[in-house]
């Protein structure tokens, strides 16, 4: 059974909600200091992710984030409803060799946004232990972290 | 936290001043600042992130995006940050080697290609 979790419509404005509750939650877990900032970050991708999965395959369903405290280790697993297409597609980043010439229209058209499975790209390159699984309900996301044992003797 | 912008001009260069958090819910502002400030012929940008709190994917998207449009008319977008905590998510997708990344401002403005 999950220590907290959360359930929110699929709006980017949660995001930043859902990334302060898993930071509070790890820090009482014992989360080291040093992996919190990484940690933000990750929770932050996959929580975005999952807004924009709903967004665009079915907005009214909540996005689920579960953080687990186990003894040694800490879990936060972020489901969402869609499929893993987005998420097996290695990004492809073509920068350097998409400079635009000066004289198409084509500045008002690019897209800002980079390709889809990029946010997972950046979570595998955080987390070393991530597991991204998908069935026929959705996908999850489960990253885990070392964490102290609060309740371990000689751990204060 | 939410997302501060600021511009002045430098000579020939636009700095923008961010703050707070760039993320999948502000990152649409700095895009529509970068796209404001292109349109209005500032194509040398100088995008400040040392009060940049947090900055996840999307906010690299705008950055990408700004740079591409800035490109478009010869033009470049050097980035200030000496933020470990942000330099680092440059350092994973491989953009430092995309994005000048000066350690302040003046450095920033006296650099040339």
């Amino acid at each position: 059974m999950p220590t907290v979790e959360v359930s929110f419509t699929a709006l980017p404005a949660h995001v930043r909600t859902a990334r302060l509750v898993a930071l509070a939650v790890a820090r009482r877990a014992g989360v080291d200091e040093q992996i919190l900032d990484e940690l933000r970050l990750a929770v932050g991708e996959a929580c975005s992710r999952a807004v924009n999965v709903h967004q665009s395959k079915s907005p009214a369903d909540a996005v689920v984030m579960r953080l687990t405290d186990e003894q040694d280790r800490f879990t936060v697993e972020v489901i969402d409803c869609g499929p893993l297409e987005d998420a097996v597609a290695e990004p492809d980043i073509d920068l350097e060799g998409n400079a635009l010439s000066a004289d198409g229209d084509t500045a008002e058209s690019l897209p800002d946004l980079l390709p889809p499975g990029f946010g997972l790209a950046v979570i595998s390159g955080l987390v070393e232990d991530v597991s991204v699984t998908s069935d026929v309900d959705g996908t999850h996301v489960r990253m885990t972290w070392p964490a102290v044992d609060v309740l371990a003797p000689g751990s204060h | 936290m939410d997302l501060s912008l600021s511009t002045r001009t430098e000579g020939d260069r636009t700095v923008v001043t961010v703050g707070g958090e760039i993320d999948v819910y502000t990152a649409p502002k700095l895009r529509e600042q970068l796209i404001d400030l292109v349109s209005s012929g500032k194509y040398n940008l100088v995008v400040d992130m040392e009060s940049v709190d947090f900055l996840d994917s999307t906010g690299l998207g705008v950055l990408v995006g700004g740079l591409k449009r800035v490109r478009a008319h010869e033009g470049s977008l050097r980035l200030v940050c000496t933020q470990e905590r942000i330099l680092k998510i440059f350092r994973i997708t491989g953009l430092t080697k995309v994005f000048p990344i000066h350690a302040s401002v003046d450095e920033a403005l006296a650099a040339t290609d």
